[in-house]
C-alpha cells in the first residue's frame, strides 16, 4: 500500500547520468519514489534500463546526477557521498537484489537454507536455532517445501531458484528491493506463479520497489508507474495503466501495439 | 455547490496515433461535466462519441490534453487530469471504484481475494474482507463452488459479476460502471440495478454507461448527452 502521508520520498533520483565512453548509456534521469510504490522502467536491450538500475542500486557510480536515500535514522544521504564500506551496508541491510538469473544472487554451493540464514548472519543474528526456523518459514512463504532445506540451490528447478533468491532477498526485511527482469528466463506458467507471489509480498511487506523489465505484462501487475526508456533517455512516465492504455510518446505506442496478444 | 462530486471543466480529448500514420482523432473538447454525491448520471450518445473516453478520463486511465477533473477526495479535491500518479492511487484506493466491461484476469488468485483486494488494500484485515466478498460474490449469485478458483474459464456474465462485486465491495463514495449488466441475465441484472439504487440512496455518486433502455431509466437521475464531435467549417 502507498503511502500517501508520507512527506519524503524514499529515493531521489536526480539527473542521473552514465556514460560508456562517449555513448550516454543513460542520461539525466530524474524520479521521486515513495515508500511502498513500485516503479517499473521498460525498454529494449540496450534502452539502459539496466545501466539505471545499476546505478541506483549503488553498483555503478554515475558520470553526472546524485541519487539521495531516505535511510532510517540518518534522514537522506547522497548513496555515492557514502565510503564504500557505508554503501555496502545499505545494501546488505536495506536493500534487496532480485537478478533475472539466480545464479547471480545465490550462492550455488550452498544449501537453501544456508543461502536464507547467511543473509540474517550477515545483519547480525546468531542463534542458529532462530535463523534454522526463519529460513523455514521464508521457503514456505516462497512456496518451497521446508524438505529441500538441506538441497543445494542447483538441485532445484529454475523456479524454485528464483523464489529462494527472493526469499534470500526479502529475510533482512527490506525497505527497497531492485529488480532485474525477475520473470526473464523462466516458462510461462512458473513466470505466472512467480508474479503472484511477488505481488502478494510486495504488498504485504510494503516494500518499496524498482522493477527493469521488457515485459509489459509485468509491469501491469506489478507497478503503480512505469518509465518508459529509450537511447538512454526517459521518454515517458506516469501511472502505468495510463501509460499503457493511453500512450502518448511515439515509441511507447509502438512498444504497446508490438505485443502479441494470446 | 458544496454537494459535487466529480466537477470537470473544459475537457479536451484526442488521440495522436503515430504509428498509424500520424493520425489525429479528436474525441471531445471544451466538455464540462458535473456530478453531485446521490445521484446517477448516464453519459449518453452514439457509438465513437467518446462515453468510454469520458468515463476513463475521470479515472486517469485515459490521459486528457485539456482542462482540469477535479474529484471529491476526503476533505480535499484532487485533480485527476494533473495529479502526482501518487495521488490518483490514493484517489483510486479511498474514493473512486471502476467497474470495467471487462475483468483483467490475474493467472492464479482466486475469485474471492479479486474480490475482496480493493478492501485489503485499505488495510482492513484478511478475515473481515474475505467475509464481506462472500457475501458480494452470493448476492450476485456467483455459485460458490467458483469462489475459490481463477476466473479465466468463467463465462461471462460471471466474469461480469465478479467485476461488479470487486466495485462495490469498497463503498466507494464514487463509482464509474461501464456497461455493467451488459453481459447479465434479467435476474441479475435487476439485482445489479438495486445494488446502483442503495448506493445513491447511501448517498454515492454514480457515473455509468448503460446500454439496456430500462436499467438506465431505473437508476438514472439524469442522461448526459455527448456530441459528436463535429471539425469546424
Amino acid at each position: 500500500m502507498i503511502d500517501t502521508d508520507s512527506d519524503a520520498p524514499l529515493l531521489r533520483v536526480d539527473g542521473v547520468s552514465r556514460y560508456f565512453g562517449e555513448r550516454p548509456a543513460c542520461l539525466d534521469v530524474s524520479f521521486d519514489l515513495w515508500p511502498g510504490e513500485v516503479m517499473g522502467v521498460v525498454g529494449e536491450s540496450g534502452s539502459g534500463k539496466t545501466t539505471l538500475l545499476n546505478c541506483l542500486s549503488g553498483r555503478l557510480r554515475p558520470d553526472g546526477g546524485r541519487i539521495l536515500y531516505g535511510t532510517r535514522h540518518q534522514g537522506a544521504v547522497d548513496l555515492y557521498a557514502l565510503g564504500e564500506a557505508e554503501r555496502r551496508l545499505l545494501m546488505r541491510t536495506d536493500w534487496g537484489m532480485v537478478h533475472q538469473n539466480p545464479r547471480d544472487g545465490l550462492r550455488m554451493a550452498v544449501s537453501a537454507g544456508a543461502n536464507i540464514g547467511e543473509r540474517l548472519m550477515a545483519v547480525g543474528a546468531r542463534h542458529y536455532g532462530n535463523i534454522r526456523q526463519e529460513a523455514v518459514d521464508w521457503l514456505s512463504r516462497v512456496e518451497i517445501d521446508d524438505a529441500r532445506i538441506d538441497d543445494l540451490p542447483r538441485a532445484f528447478s529454475g523456479g524454485m531458484q528464483q523464489r529462494l533468491q527472493i526469499a534470500r532477498n526479502l529475510v533482512t526485511k527490506p525497505r527497497l528491493v531492485f529488480m532485474d527482469e525477475p520473470t526473464g528466463g523462466l516458462d510461462v506458467s512458473v513466470q505466472a506463479r512467480l508474479l503472484d507471489l511477488l505481488r502478494g509480498l510486495v504488498s504485504r511487506l510494503d516494500l518499496s520497489v524498482v522493477i527493469v523489465t521488457h515485459d509489459l505484462a509485468v509491469v501491469r501487475l506489478l507497478a503503480h508507474r512505469l518509465m518508459v526508456m529509450r537511447h538512454g533517455r526517459v521518454v515517458e512516465t506516469g501511472l502505468t495503466d495510463q501509460v499503457l492504455d493511453d500512450p502518448q510518446h511515439p515509441y511507447t505506442q509502438l512498444l504497446v501495439s508490438s505485443v502479441l496478444q494470446a | 455547490m458544496s454537494n459535487l462530486a466529480i466537477d470537470a471543466v473544459g475537457l479536451g480529448k484526442s488521440f495522436h496515433l503515430h504509428t498509424q500514420g500520424d493520425v489525429e482523432i479528436d474525441v471531445f473538447r471544451g466538455l464540462a461535466f458535473q456530478v453531485r454525491f446521490g445521484e446517477c448520471v448516464a453519459l449518453h450518445g452514439p457509438s465513437g462519441c467518446g462515453k468510454s473516453t469520458l468515463l476513463r478520463a475521470l479515472y486517469a486511465n485515459y490521459k486528457v490534453g485539456e482542462g482540469n477533473i477535479k474529484v471529491r477526495h476526503r476533505d480535499d479535491w484532487v485533480d485527476m487530469a494533473a495529479a502526482e500518479p501518487r495521488a490518483i492511487l490514493a484517489v483510486r484506493r479511498l474514493t473512486m471504484g471502476y467497474v470495467s466491461q471487462f475483468l483483467r484476469v490475474i493467472p492464479r488468485v482466486a475469485t474471492l481475494d479479486i474480490v475482496a483486494e480493493p478492501l485489503r488494500l485499505r488495510g482492513i484485515d484478511e478475515v473481515a474482507a474475505v467475509r464481506e466478498a462472500s457475501r458480494m460474490l452470493a448476492r450476485l449469485n456467483v455459485p460458490e463452488r467458483l469462489w475459490r478458483l481463477a476466473p479465466a474459464t468463467f463465462s461471462g456474465g460471471e466474469q461480469q459479476r465478479v467485476n461488479i462485486a470487486r466495485g462495490f465491495i469498497a463503498d466507494f463514495p464514487i463509482l464509474l460502471l461501464d456497461e455493467p449488466t451488459a453481459a447479465l441475465d434479467p435476474v441479475n441484472r435487476a439485482i445489479v440495478a438495486e445494488m446502483i439504487l442503495e448506493q445513491k440512496a447511501a448517498g454515492k455518486a454514480i457515473v455509468g454507461i448503460f446500454h439496456d433502455a430500462e436499467v438506465r431509466a431505473r437508476v438514472c437521475d439524469r442522461i448526459f448527452e455527448i456530441e459528436p464531435f463535429k471539425v469546424a467549417a
